[in-house]
């Protein structure tokens, strides 16, 4: 059932998405990053991909460019996930929001700049989420240092 | 005592706002350490009078680094951590994870393994929805039906500490197979504790359903329609009480579920009231497909037979220098797991648990990404609170099932 979908999709966005390959019952479409609203939209509207799973990113400290964007989506009519993957280098780090296509995109962009500092163009709440307000750097990064420790929330000076 | 003035003080979140929208409005903290609420949650709400104009929902008090600290370590040393995700329904993580990791070696697991890990997920998962609706019920004040339903949980947990040695976060799974095998008389007694449950259950009903407070408190509140549900990223239990049938054991069958007969079962109109009884009938298919998956179970070995990530046994490892060696690094350098990447979802208590790894191959994943059902539940968790009363939320709350395990990471 998945084929058909999959065939779809390549159909579509031929052009768009270099060669799709299914990977682990998932089709895999690698895209610029300047194409990524008009994707996505296709996906949703004409394509049934409704819900919106995951984004997340990897950081590939040896490339250029060194962060991939990765997202993920499933059709709940027709029970197959694609995923969407694009590349951004670490001086913009920049796509554009999916929060007009998915309201769930809202939470999870913040997370993934949080942890990443993913600027998701268009998404005007990316205040600190998982991490809190005034910590510094992105930990997910693979030059964070794990046992990196941070200024925490001073105590307060009480007074008895 | 003296405190610098309010907005000097150190505050870990920024709310949305900080101004009522009209006259008369006050915005109320609720958290993350709130005694009628269960998770720590931080709620920001805008209230006019009871009424719940707006929430922002803050999480992340629970956020210790999961997928960091994944990347350093082997993919046999994260099934601790991933446990410590839902630590209701750990059972579930377990096999979810060491599928994703499985899908990258291509492994296939033994059918004895796959029968138990699916008999094993119903079972924490019954744990799970047992632990949800009593909490939810006991936030109303419906101390009984609590202390029914944790009774049953108890006894799983007890049950389970007799297979795993745990009684919550239980280590279990292993890339390509089980820690051990079913003690003897595990079986019998799994039956006791389904028909207990099964009386158990029904006093609940019994006390519950048709209950005018309980009603009164959770028939259309906390509303949300399945278009709704879709577009935030609802899954699981709560898109379902939207009447939705939307479940991945039967959409996109994994380990056994394919064979099995069960239903899934679906709300009317998705509020507080179909939350809960959507779980409840989850809790009774799931001891119909656990009575099932007893017959259906085979004999055979419990792991597969594959010395990149199955442990040699003990007499081995002391008698001959092969499976020393096999054992030495399977331990110092883990499974080595082909380069690649893979996203694998299982149908969590709450919705679909994904895994998103990344190998580049070796026995350190490269990145290990949780996609948690909980996590989501809260970006969209607003669309349930707002517009309704204050007292509403811990009912609201109670019937999503954050757990701040999985949603913080």
């Amino acid at each position: 059932m998945g084929d058909a979908v999959f065939e779809r999709v390549r159909e579509r966005l031929e052009g768009m998405a270099g060669t799709p390959a299914v990977s682990h019952g998932v089709l895999a479409l690698e895209i610029e990053r300047s194409s990524l609203l008009e994707v996505v939209q296709a996906l949703r509207d004409e394509l049934g991909f409704d819900l919106f799973l995951d984004v997340t990113a990897v950081d590939w400290p040896e490339r250029e460019p060194r962060f991939d964007v990765v997202w993920h989506f499933y059709s709940t009519r027709e029970f197959v996930r694609v995923r969407v993957k694009t590349r951004v280098p670490l001086g913009d780090p920049t796509v554009d929001t999916l929060v007009t296509l998915y309201g769930s995109a809202r939470y999870m962009e913040r997370e993934c700049h949080d942890m990443y500092g993913i600027v998701f163009r268009g998404n005007d709440d990316l205040r600190p989420l998982l991490l809190y307000e005034g910590f510094q750097g992105h930990p997910l990064r693979k030059d964070y240092p794990k046992q990196k420790e941070q200024p925490l929330v001073p105590y307060r000076d009480v007074k008895s | 005592v003296s405190l610098p003035p309010l907005d000097r003080l150190p505050n870990p979140i920024r709310p949305a706002f900080t101004e009522g929208s009209r006259e008369g409005s006050v915005i109320v903290n609720i958290g993350p350490s709130h005694p009628a609420t269960h998770g720590t949650i931080q709620i920001v709400a805008e209230l006019s009078g009871e009424h719940v104009l707006r929430t922002d929902v803050h999480c992340g008090y629970l956020h210790r680094g999961f997928e960091k600290e994944c990347e350093s370590h082997t993919w046999h040393n994260l099934i601790p951590y991933v446990d410590r995700l839902n630590y209701c329904s750990a059972l579930i993580n377990d096999f979810a994870y060491c599928e994703a990791v499985e899908k990258l070696m291509g492994i296939e697991i033994t059918p004895r393994c796959r029968y138990l890990r699916t008999l094993l997920a119903e079972y924490s998962r019954i744990a799970d929805h047992l632990t949800c609706i009593a909490a939810a019920l006991m936030e109303l004040g419906a101390m009984t039906a609590f202390l029914y339903l944790v009774t049953i949980r108890d006894y799983i947990y007890e049950h389970l500490a007799e297979l795993t040695g745990a009684r919550v976060t239980y280590s279990y799974g292993r890339i390509g197979g089980l820690a051990r095998d079913l003690p003897d008389g595990w079986l019998v007694r799994l039956e006791e504790i389904l028909e207990q449950m099964d009386t158990f259950t029904g006093r609940v009903h019994g006390l519950v359903d048709r209950n005018r407070i309980f009603i009164d408190r959770t028939r259309d509140v906390g509303v949300i329609s399945t278009s709704d549900a879709v577009n935030w990223g609802f899954t699981g239990p709560i898109l379902r009480s939207t009447g939705a049938p939307r479940d991945l054991r039967k959409d996109t069958p994994y380990l056994a579920y394919a064979e099995l007969e069960f239903e899934v079962p679906v709300g009317i109109k998705g509020d507080n009231y179909d939350r809960y009884y959507v779980r409840m009938r989850e809790i009774d298919e799931s001891a119909h497909m656990i009575r099932q998956l007893v017959d259906l179970l085979p004999p055979g070995p419990l792991c597969v037979d594959d010395r990149r990530c199955t442990f040699p046994a003990k007499e081995l490892v002391y008698t001959e220098i092969e499976s020393l060696i096999n054992h030495f690094k399977l331990v110092m350098e883990g499974p080595q797991v082909p380069p690649g990447e893979v996203y694998s979802a299982h149908e969590g208590a709450n919705g679909e648990l994904g895994f998103y790894l990344v190998s580049v191959g070796g026995g350190v994943p490269w990145k290990v990404h949780c996609r948690s059902p909980s996590f989501v539940h809260m970006g969209g968790v607003h669309r349930m609170l707002d517009g309704y009363q204050l007292a509403d939320i811990v009912p609201t709350f109670g019937s999503v099932n954050m757990i701040g395990g999985e949603c913080d990471r």
